[in-house]
């Protein structure tokens, strides 16, 4: 079953005919998903063959949607466009759009955010800046390599790509239910705790992963939250204990602000809920793989 | 970007919000200059990005030019909190009745916008929000709808803003959230907001953090950027499209992804206190799928630092497959070879995912000496703080 995408999941690409987005279609079709169409409105009516899958191109998000029943849409398009990208797969009412575009100025997430909330959060809203999502062996919308792990019963969360694939490598002998890659930006659409709570409820998930790193306070709330709804062993790490303050490393949000954000106060907020934190990524792992071994 | 105040002073003024007349100055002779055409009694104020330059003397009142000369001597050079001023900001003098708080700015926790007001202003407002919590009002600001006139009335109502300056301070309510939007702010802070002698309202302070995603739609921002304190090493890697960050320690490191890159730094410092105490000395991604140029130019800008004694190549194949990254490895030494640049630096590389294998055959196979290949992330991190122990 897995959370929010799964085999029966149709997707539809925004952006399908850039060159991220078509070579991220590619791999995405590659990889089994089932990828039903692209939009485009310049495009809209044609046709692009992908290693011999002929994909129709959509005037708009809407269109796809009636026409093919999608109901995951992943954006690839520019930083300058991305708002008005969003926008339109809100308005169509799309179950879960993944926004991969990174470099998108933080107000235009927090008006489609507020414009989400304002139409009653009928769609989810994964990333900027993010990796994307992954059901292993299901299916695949973003660009999280599909070929590291197989399907099994962890699930991930994490601010970072590079390290949910370090991740899902670490256990790839285990495997994963659904690995969310939530994005590195100040403001996002789906947090820790959204994919905490859907972890939880998903009878196909036994333990969790949850990757963070400084700036912010997503992982003290996700431990606040940890420690009143979840009953699943979780296993977290934190990058950034070596960070300068007020310096942002790469992610646009991944910055301590005076003594807020700290990795320091992310740690002990989720050990001081009994979240095992490991100190690197293979001794994070280790603690799950004791975990899932029954240890 | 952090903006300076006497930038903030300007953004303000070009915004029509009501700020001191003033200008800033590099030199007691410009300060004499600004001094003489403010006339009259003048502030000479350091700009510095950090907070406590009145306590640590950086804010001097000058009867005139003379004087105002003589301030800016004093400060021009001073240290505070580890930061030199290189800049003074003069302005004229205001005859503050009243002093309050007014900012603006991101709130991550519920993605959105947040107001906060105070008449309790002038003062460290985290201070004031843990002593009189009361005192201090947050609004949370609908991106899309913000602040309008009747909106700031209830920001202005809520904070308990005296009568006869109501008015007043929802101009300057409406008129900042103005300026924060259509400059990508993500902080605009007022602190303090005054009430003049004559009852006019002043910001008397400004602290401003601009978005830089939003860099593509404000040109102007460029200017912004401080050139003589930004690190030459972050300056080079800028021009080169490389996101690096100068550190303090002594093994370089080079990874693809933030989140991968902060973690590595973590790693070797956890290696470097088994090593002599050594550090990582920068922070380096080179992204996705990156080519042999890309990784020439991050070695390039990594090895130039004379600090480094060995150098951490941490990538883990996702869409970037291994056997490029070992290739981009072995032509970077070649091609900074060409360019006449001697690399002495042992280098310990880890591959790991897509094509780690071939990846490894082909550092196998170039058999440089100082290209050393360790495949887990803890095992070449101990290695890299090992060899950079060794070189110090």
């Amino acid at each position: 079953m897995a959370i929010w995408l799964t085999k029966d999941s149709k997707v539809i690409v925004q952006g399908m005919t850039g060159s991220e987005g078509s070579k991220h279609t590619r791999r995405m079709l590659a990889a089994g998903t089932n990828v039903v169409g692209g939009v485009n409105p310049r495009k809209a009516g044609q046709k692009v063959d992908f290693d011999g899958t002929e994909l129709p191109v959509f005037a708009s998000v809407a269109d796809a949607m009636a026409e093919t029943g999608a109901d995951v849409t992943v954006i690839f398009v520019p930083p300058q466009f991305t708002k008005a990208a969003v926008v339109e797969a809100i308005d169509a009412a799309i179950p879960l759009a993944v926004v991969i575009t990174e470099g998108v100025p933080v107000h235009d997430t927090a008006a489609f955010w507020a414009y989400n909330l304002a139409q009653g959060e009928r769609t989810r809203i994964i990333g900027p800046n993010c990796p994307g999502i992954a059901s292993p062996g299901a299916s695949n919308a973003g660009i999280i390599p599909a070929d590291i792990t197989g399907s099994g019963r962890i699930g991930l969360v994490s601010k970072s790509g590079t390290l949910t694939y370090q991740m899902m490598y670490e256990l790839r002998d285990i495997g994963f239910s659904t690995c969310v890659g939530i994005g590195g930006d100040p403001i996002i659409g789906t947090t820790h705790i959204d994919a905490l709570k859907a972890f939880e409820a998903d009878p196909e998930t036994d333990a969790i992963v949850m990757i963070g790193e400084i700036g912010g306070d997503a992982e003290e709330r996700a431990a606040e939250f940890i420690k009143a709804n979840v009953t699943k062993p979780v296993v977290g790490y934190i990058a950034g204990f070596t960070a300068p303050p007020g310096k942002t490393m790469g992610h646009a949000g991944a910055i301590i602000s005076g003594s807020a954000g700290t990795a320091e106060a992310k740690q002990a907020a989720l050990e001081a809920v009994g979240v095992k934190v490991g100190k690197t990524p293979t001794e994070t792992a280790k603690l799950m793989r004791e975990i899932m071994s029954g240890n | 970007m952090d903006l300076y105040e006497y930038q903030g002073r300007d953004l303000f003024e070009r915004h029509g919000l009501p700020v001191l007349a003033g200008g800033v100055a590099t030199t007691p002779q410009e300060a004499r200059a600004i001094a003489e055409r403010l006339g009259g009694r003048v502030v000479v104020k350091a700009q510095v990005k950090v907070g406590g330059r009145g306590k640590a003397g950086g804010v001097k009142l000058a009867e005139g030019p003379d004087e105002a000369v003589a301030r800016a001597t004093d400060i021009l050079g001073m240290d505070i909190k580890g930061h030199t001023v290189h800049k003074v900001m003069i302005t004229v003098t205001a005859d503050v009745a009243e002093e309050y708080y007014f900012s603006y700015l991101l709130d991550r926790a519920n993605r959105t916008f947040l107001c906060i007001a105070s008449v309790a202003g002038g003062m460290d407002i985290e201070q004031v929000a843990a002593d009189t919590p009361d005192r201090v009002v947050k609004a949370p600001i609908d991106a899309n709808t913000g602040v309008d006139e009747a909106k700031a009335r209830e920001i202005v109502s809520a904070a308990g803003f005296p009568a006869e300056v109501a008015d007043q301070v929802v101009e300057v309510a409406v008129g900042l959230w103005q300026a924060f939007v259509a400059e990508d702010a993500t902080l605009v802070e007022v602190n303090p907001l005054a009430k003049n002698g004559d009852g006019r309202m002043l910001l008397l302070d400004a602290k401003i953090t601009l978005d830089e995603n939003a860099a593509f739609r404000h040109p102007d921002h460029e200017a912004l950027v401080d050139q003589a304190a930004v690190d030459p090493l972050e300056q080079a890697a800028k021009e080169k499209d490389l996101n690096y960050v100068k550190l303090d320690g002594e093994v370089g490191i080079i990874g693809n992804g933030a989140g991968l890159v902060m973690s590595t730094l973590d790693v070797v410092a956890y290696a470097g206190e088994r090593h002599g105490n050594v550090k990582p000395a920068n922070f380096l991604d080179i992204g996705g799928g990156a080519s042999a140029a890309v990784m020439a130019n991050g070695l390039e800008i990594v090895l130039s630092d004379p600090a480094v004694k060995s150098v951490f190549v941490n990538v883990f194949g996702g869409i970037t497959a291994c056997d490029e990254v070992a290739n981009g490895i072995i032509q970077a030494l070649a091609l900074l070879e060409q360019r006449g640049e001697q690399v002495t630096k042992p280098l310990v590389v880890r591959l790991d995912g897509n094509n780690a294998e071939a990846g490894r055959a082909i550092l196998d196979g170039a058999n440089n000496p100082l290209v050393q290949r360790v495949d887990t992330m803890d095992g070449a991190a101990e290695r890299a703080a090992e060899l950079a122990a060794a070189g110090v």
